[in-house]
């Protein structure tokens, strides 16, 4: 892009919502993933819907890329500019809308952030489940962008189980909005469902309305520790097999708890090999009974200890702790890369032992934690990309560990999104004819690919691996 | 990219002086973002981000962008506050990176005369040596009582240095004059060393007579080295860690650490940097044992107060509830000390008056050492957020733990024209009045 070309989107936006100086090129370079940085050439903040309809229309006419950004915490360099172009910003676009008490919705900006509509809702005895990890960073625009999902998904779902309704500006600049406010609606292909989660590869959303659910009256939780891995994977079956769905079944192994503890100090046990954290909510009366029955269960299966948290403070120093565990790893080695592998939760004993197996095959330093309840694992890489040697055994192990989830049933990605890190693994989830669905979507609806190109599909797949030995 | 000669140099005192595995513990998951009083006053602008400021450092390094205003800018704009240390599960030592960023600068910066004289007069001259402090406090003192102060407010003297310096002008405190320090006194349990602090020891006479008053009436036995020098944190976080630390070796030889039980100050900037004199002069064979012992035995006066059972001699002191008082962290002393329950123990337990939190008190003021001086728009924006809240709760008394802080709040108080209703007060100040008032 040339600086001349800029004149037009600064008359758009106006002088103070376009950034392009050095300092702010190099803040728009990157998100929270590992090794990926490229500089956009302009960064602009719209103000409406009309706004980013008429930027559109110009990236159009120009061919310039244009990539949606919420706050950059993207895992999967979903939000890096890695073919330059605009960054199109939300922090203009944060207003809740309408909070509608009649048909349980709130309508809001994509700018908003998670844990700010999440208090307002609950303040008004609401109910906005979805809660990933980075809540207190994200915007609610790229949680329906990357299809979010968090530590309350066992029980109520991920992001797309609350769009109800959106507006999305089109590639050609056009202005779509699609739902409504309704519990059924079948006219159509499910265009909604497209949307979400499209990683900005289809169009820019710029409304949302979300669905709401009546704030569960309480909430308890217990915690319980572990000699071995097996123990509390089998904790995990052993609950969901007795037909308790509890609001969040939280895993980590003990490099994760050394490392949550090195930055809480809110007392983890050092010794333990595996922690379960255990969430129920609802009526006082069945949140008692399923957390006794978790803590017995997880007793019967071995656990050193499972007690019930004796206050919210505590309970909540400890999901903080889930929370920042990804974060709170990367203290232990320079590079951190973590993944998403996503099996069938009957599986997750077989995929935390495989992990165990392909990180010790490797010789790599491979901490798990994440969403025991739902399959979704988070294993997390920690290794140094300034070693060259390392870097590829560690990016054998990751291909293998992959593989298996495949294998097992399972997908690359539960919650994090392809972007651009992902791409090259896609196929092997989707196989030839679904990319080549894909393909064809994404060229019909955006010929020129100036939605955030780069991201979702790959120059070349990566070649499959073939795996001997038995897992 | 045109590698100027600047540039070169600029990059390699970023590889020298800025430690590449400080930058590397960074992953740049964010979490620092809602912590960052400047990110959230730009309309998060992530270049005015600790992860954007970490990324910049990083590119300067690596020779992937040109130094210009804006970057430079970025580095300016960063009050130091150091809130995003605790938000970091990575445990990235930003403290550090923005100290060392601003060395590296500081090496090769082409600096206009102007700012020459300022930082020689001020780093080589005023806060290296006591005795120059205290000089140019008598000028002050002078100033003061010779009708000069009223006299050149009145002929806009101050217009000439920017506006926020002149709204600082008006809130300095009168200066009394100095009273011969008491020196040792008889033999108690607890003996303990004071650090009088360059501002605190001259512009804010008062509040150490009070500090050693109160600790004398808790019963610990004070003294205070003669020796004693300025604590070297405005050297450490403009670049000069060089002549801080000049000041830190001064302060060791100073205090005889084997001699007293703890070693205590009343200025939240000060403390942070003085219980990093052991992470400074770790390297140093000379210094590193006793920069230990020093940092070791270093306490705030709160936590002192705290451990020398102060909370159950107010709670003694009833009296009827008159008005809120409320806190403003000294963010030194809340994110690098971590002591933020200890001032506010003492304040829920102070007779005469209700505690109440004040939204956001952990985040910063905006005073930031010289930051008021050096940024006055962005301070000013800042302190403008703060006041919201304290406006809405008005309270008689904000509490602060740092002399920057102190008058940066009663300006605001100044700006919003509540003096008459509100008054901002040193943690010391407000319990001795307390105590004072309420005692039989």
């Amino acid at each position: 892009m040339k600086t001349q070309s800029f004149e037009p989107f600064i008359t758009i936006v106006g002088t103070e919502n376009a950034k392009h100086t050095q300092a702010q090129l190099m803040a728009y370079s990157y998100d929270a993933t590992a090794n990926f940085q490229h500089k956009p050439d302009l960064v602009l903040s719209p103000k409406s819907t009309e706004e980013v309809a008429s930027i559109v229309e110009l990236c159009a006419k120009e061919q310039i890329p244009i990539v949606t950004r919420g706050s950059g915490t993207n895992l999967a360099a979903g939000t890096v500019p890695s073919q330059g172009g605009v960054v199109l910003l939300f922090n203009n676009m944060r207003d809740i809308i309408e909070l509608d008490e009649d048909n349980l919705t709130i309508t809001v900006q994509p700018g908003v952030i998670t844990q700010d509509l999440s208090n307002y809702v609950e303040k008004n005895g609401l109910f906005y489940p979805p809660d990933p990890s980075s809540m207190k960073i994200s915007t609610i625009g790229g949680n329906v962008s990357e299809n979010s999902g968090g530590l309350r998904g066992l029980k109520y779902g991920v992001t797309k189980d609350y769009v109800k309704a959106l507006t999305v500006v089109m590639p050609d600049g056009g202005i779509m909005k699609l739902g409504g406010k309704l519990a059924k609606d079948v006219a159509g292909y499910d265009l909604l469902s497209l949307m979400v989660g499209s990683e900005g590869t289809l169009g820019i959303i710029t409304e949302i309305t979300l669905k709401l659910i009546p704030l569960p009256q309480t909430k308890k939780t217990g915690i319980a520790y572990f000699n071995s891995l097996e123990d509390a994977a089998r904790t995990v079956s052993a609950i969901i097999a007795d037909k308790i769905i509890p609001v969040t079944l939280e895993f980590m192994d003990k490099g994760t708890i050394h490392a949550v503890e090195d930055f809480m100090s809110i007392g983890l046990p050092r010794d333990a090999e595996a922690m379960l954290l255990m969430e129920q909510d609802g009526p006082e009366e069945q949140v008692t009974q399923d957390i006794q029955k978790m803590i017995a269960i997880a007793q019967e299966q071995g656990a050193t200890s499972a007690i019930l948290a004796a206050t919210e403070e505590e309970a909540e120093g400890l999901k903080t702790g889930r929370r920042v565990a990804l974060s709170a790893l990367s203290r232990k080695r320079p590079t951190t890369i973590l993944e998403d592998a996503t099996v069938p939760r009957s599986e997750i004993a077989r995929m935390v032992k495989a992990i165990q197996q392909i990180a010790e095959k490797y010789d790599v330093q491979i901490n798990t934690f994440g969403h025991a309840g739902d399959g979704n694992l988070h294993p997390t890489c920690l290794t140094d990309t300034r070693d060259v040697e390392e870097m590829s055994r560690v990016e054998k192990a990751l291909d293998e560990i992959f593989h298996v989830a495949i294998e097992l049933g399972g997908t690359i990605t539960g919650e994090h999104g392809v972007g651009e890190m992902k791409s090259p693994y896609l196929e092997w989830k989707l196989g030839a004819s679904g990319m080549q669905l894909m393909k064809h979507i994404k060229q019909s609806v955006d010929p020129q690919n100036i939605m955030n190109p780069g991201k979702m599909f790959a120059k070349e797949t990566k070649k499959r691996l073939v795996v001997h030995g038995g897992h | 990219m045109v590698v100027t000669e600047l540039q070169q140099r600029m990059q390699d005192s970023f590889k020298e002086h800025v430690s590449e595995e400080y930058l590397m513990d960074c992953m740049r998951c964010g979490f620092c973002l809602p912590a960052c009083p400047t990110y959230l006053a730009t309309n998060h602008d992530e270049s005015h981000s600790p992860r954007g400021r970490i990324a910049l450092m990083k590119a300067m390094r690596d020779g992937d962008v040109v130094w210009d205003g804006s970057v430079k800018g970025s580095f300016d704009m960063c009050l130091g506050c150091r809130a995003c240390e605790p938000a970091c599960p990575a445990g990235v030592e930003y403290g550090a990176l923005i100290e060392e960023t601003r060395v590296a600068i500081e090496q090769v910066k082409p600096k206009d005369i102007s700012e020459k004289v300022i930082r020689k007069a001020a780093f080589d001259g005023l806060f290296a040596d006591q005795k120059k402090m205290a000089g140019t406090v008598k000028l002050v003192k002078f100033y003061q009582k010779s009708g000069l102060q009223k006299a050149t407010r009145k002929i806009g003297f101050l217009n000439l240095f920017p506006p926020f310096m002149k709204e600082m002008e008006g809130v300095l405190p009168d200066i009394e004059s100095k009273k011969k320090k008491p020196s040792v006194l008889k033999k108690q349990t607890t003996r303990v060393a004071f650090f009088s602090g360059c501002l605190m020891d001259t512009l804010f006479q008062e509040t150490n007579r009070k500090t050693i008053e109160m600790l004398e009436w808790l019963g610990a036995e004070v003294v205070i080295p003669k020796e004693q020098q300025c604590c070297g944190a405005l050297h450490g976080h403009s670049g000069e860690l060089g002549k801080g630390l000049r000041n830190a070796r001064a302060n060791i030889d100073a205090f005889d650490s084997d001699d007293v039980d703890f070693i205590v100050n009343n200025a939240g900037g000060c403390g942070a940097f003085l219980s990093e004199y052991e992470k400074h002069l770790k390297e140093d064979p000379a210094y590193a044992d006793k920069a230990a012992q020093f940092s070791q035995k270093m306490t705030d006066i709160s936590s002192l107060f705290v451990k020398l059972g102060l909370n159950a001699r107010l709670k003694q002191l009833a009296a009827p509830v008159e008005g809120i008082v409320t806190y403003q962290d000294s963010c030194h002393l809340r994110n690098v000390n971590k002591v933020f329950l200890e001032p506010r123990s003492l304040l829920e337990d102070a007779p005469g008056f209700e505690y109440k939190e004040l939204i956001d008190a952990g985040s910063c003021c905006g005073s930031a050492g010289i930051y008021n001086m050096l940024q006055p728009e962005m301070a000013k924006r800042i302190l403008d957020a703060k006041m919201k809240g304290v406006k809405e709760m008005q309270p008689a008394k904000v509490v602060t733990s740092n002399p920057g802080c102190l008058m940066q709040m009663q300006v605001g108080i100044q700006r919003e024209g509540l003096e008459g209703e509100m008054q901002a007060v040193h943690i010391v100040d407000f319990l001795h009045e307390v105590i004072e008032k309420n005692q039989k």
